[in-house]
């Protein structure tokens, strides 16, 4: 057996024969021609003729739903237009009397290379797009055939390297996995292998052309292949890979499901992104909604305060690229752990405790006017939702209310478009969580922030490592206040979400939902099994407690009945109604 | 001659199919469109060129119109760089 260590783009396991993938090499001749019009004529016909192709490529991966790969070869059938870099120097050398392909290699080889030679990695990868275009014109030149290069049974694919036409034109139904000696994590490749899902190795330098034909395993998992490997290494991971492949066609199913209890209860399953890059992933992961879109990537990837027109760009494209769904985009939460030079904040004995989020924006209303406007400006391109971060008093929300009301008069005026929106804050202090009541008179939503509240109920900085002994997350404390929260948001109309870790935990589902939580929102790989975890519960059970958004002055109980009325499965008493009794449910 | 500056807000700057897509619009227009940072200057009409500046998130561009629809070529390139950088 040999092992081969590479670096794993896609988790996974795949089994199956190695395939090694080689392209044709070409000779070109140097030796001059005497009919340079012919020459240039040629170049031309493959040109148009890569360029049909590139073209049908798009089409091919826009119809599969794969945006970003089908703008891979939007851009390849829009360089083969670029006189500057490509056109002219071809025709240059054929005019000293050189081939079309000698013309070829020369001018795209040198377009590469400078890309090859430029220090960010995302523009050194785009060497590789004009490589793939050179081939594809050689291709085209020397007439060859490129059908057969994948072999007539299911394989692992092993290549030097593959360029994004190659892979696009790969036959999926051949494909087992994927094993390149170069390539980068950046390439179209890498891109196209995460969204294909095929387990992936790429910089697997040392994977040598005589292991074509061998049997192998490809195991993500641990970043490498196995090339005939031992009888107990096939039996564990083909044992992994049904486990994969079972969990994975679960998940799958779920996609268009409802969220939705088995007794028909439903529950908004949102996800956390970071920035417009997330928006595949919230479309791949059939998210309904986003619940916290932290806008904190707009001020921290700038050297300078950002504009109101970049923010809007910004906030547009998200809303934009995910309409219709609700998108919940959270105001500035800088604090003075996170430092940006231009804001020019002190350094702090606290900073958790210090002037950080709404606190800086209500203390620097033109700061905070800017991102207000190009929230309202965004608004008229979905449906969008403002979320103000730690609040405690209910003067702080009516001020932000009116900071937005002012500038939405200002755009009103300026004969902006604006949309409809939502209005809510995150309850993450536990004075918010007390003050609820008050609070769900002033918003449309609000939504718990799990991580700070716990840090602050608790009192327990979970970066520092000796507190584990003394940390849990489903403090009991901690959980009073969730279930508090939403109560009390129903009693105002007010519907509540969870955005923090805790939502996805899937040992409190179950709690959140008999409680009546409308919305949780978790990172979007989470989205799913979440849904699977949300359709496993049947809250009939808890009938005598059924969530309802209604005023409900009870009697306290004296102490939580030790004995249900119904007979229930499960060794829980229903809870009492009281204070006291719903707080320690 | 129009000339106006841009800070680049996209994450990943200038990069191939927005790049693609201010090739397209550039082409619109008789003027010529040139974007420069720094002492690196090329044609918005030029693709590989203007990937070759490798032009980056918080990166600050001058964008230069000359020609006899510099007007309206200003205005388009001004708003283009807004929705899609």
């Amino acid at each position: 057996m040999q092992t081969f260590k590479g670096i794993k783009i896609v988790n996974g396991i795949a089994i199956g024969k190695i395939k090694v993938y080689k392209p044709a090499v070409y000779e070109i001749s140097e030796e001059l021609v005497s009919d340079i019009a012919a020459e240039i004529a040629r170049f031309e016909s493959a040109r148009v003729k890569v360029q049909e192709d590139q073209n049908a490529l798009y089409d091919k991966e826009m119809k599969a739903g794969h945006k970003d790969t089908a703008g891979i070869f939007e851009a390849h059938a829009l360089m083969l237009d670029d006189e500057d870099s490509l056109i002219d120097p071809c025709k240059e050398v054929m005019a000293e009397g050189h081939t079309a392909e000698y013309a070829v290699r020369e001018a795209f080889d040198a377009a590469a290379e400078a890309f090859a030679n430029m220090d960010d990695e995302y523009f050194k990868a785009r060497s590789a797009d004009v490589i793939d275009l050179k081939n594809s014109m050689l291709d085209v030149l020397f007439g060859a055939d490129t059908a057969n290069l994948q072999g007539t049974e299911p394989a692992i694919l092993v290549a030097e390297d593959l360029a994004p036409s190659e892979t696009v034109k790969l036959d999926k139904s051949l494909l087992l996995g994927l094993v390149t000696r170069l390539g980068s994590s950046n390439s179209h490749t890498a891109i196209l292998a995460r969204s294909m899902n095929w387990p992936t190795l790429i910089q697997c330098h040392d994977i040598t052309d005589d292991c074509d034909g061998k049997f192998a395993i490809l195991d993500g998992y641990n970043s490498c292949i196995y090339v005939e490997p031992d009888q107990y290494l096939i039996d564990e991971l083909t044992a992994k890979q049904a486990e994969d492949k079972a969990r994975e066609a679960k998940l799958q199913e779920l996609k268009g499901q409802p969220s939705e209890t088995k007794d028909g209860r439903k529950v908004r399953l949102y996800a956390n992104i970071g920035g417009p890059k997330d928006i595949a992933a919230v479309l791949e992961n059939d998210a309904e909604g986003v619940g916290l879109f932290r806008s904190e990537f707009v001020y921290l990837n700038s050297k300078e305060e950002p504009t109101e027109d970049e923010q809007f760009a910004a906030y547009k494209k998200v809303l934009e690229g995910l309409a219709p769904r609700l998108v919940i985009i959270r105001t500035c939460d800088i604090g003075a752990d996170k430092t940006i030079d231009y804001m020019k904040l002190d350094k702090e004995e606290n900073p958790a405790l210090g002037f950080r989020a709404v606190r800086i924006c209500l203390n620097r209303r033109d700061f905070f006017k800017k991102q207000l406007r190009a929230l309202l400006r965004a608004s008229a391109f979905g449906k969008l939702g403002i979320m103000f971060p730690m609040i405690i008093s209910r003067w702080e929300v009516q001020e932000c209310k009116e900071i937005l009301e002012e500038c939405r008069k200002e755009l009103k005026e300026e004969g902006k478009a604006m949309g409809e929106i939502e209005i809510g804050i995150m309850i993450e202090t536990p004075a918010a969580a007390l003050c609820a009541d008050e609070l769900a008179e002033e918003v449309d939503f609000f939504s718990l922030g799990t991580n700070d509240l716990t840090q602050y109920t608790c009192a327990i900085d979970r970066q520092s490592a000796n507190l584990e002994r003394f940390s849990d997350t489903h403090h009991p404390a901690v959980l009073r206040l969730i279930r508090e929260t939403i109560e009390a948001g129903h009693r105002h109309g007010t519907w509540v979400g969870i955005c923090g870790e805790l939502g996805a935990d899937p040992t409190l589902t179950e709690d959140f939902l008999k409680w009546g939580v409308d919305e949780l929102s978790v990172n979007p790989k989470s989205i799913l099994p979440l849904r699977g975890n949300v359709r496993n519960v049947d809250l009939s059970k808890f009938k005598t407690e059924a969530p309802k958004p209604e005023p409900k002055p009870e009697p306290k109980p004296e102490a939580p009945e030790p004995e249900a009325p119904k007979p229930e499965v499960k060794a829980e008493a229903p809870k009492p109604k009281g204070f006291f009794g719903r707080l320690f449910g | 001659m129009k000339e106006f500056k841009y800070v680049i807000t996209d994450p990943v700057g200038i990069h191939a199919r927005p790049a693609g897509l201010l090739v397209k619009e550039a082409k619109t227009f008789k003027s010529t469109v040139i974007v420069a940072k720094g002492e690196k200057e090329a044609k918005a009409t030029a693709l590989m060129k203007l990937m070759g500046m490798g032009i980056k998130q918080g990166d600050e561009v001058t964008i230069k119109v000359d020609g006899e629809d510099e007007e309206a070529a200003a205005a388009a390139m001004e708003k283009f760089f807004k929705e899609n950088f």
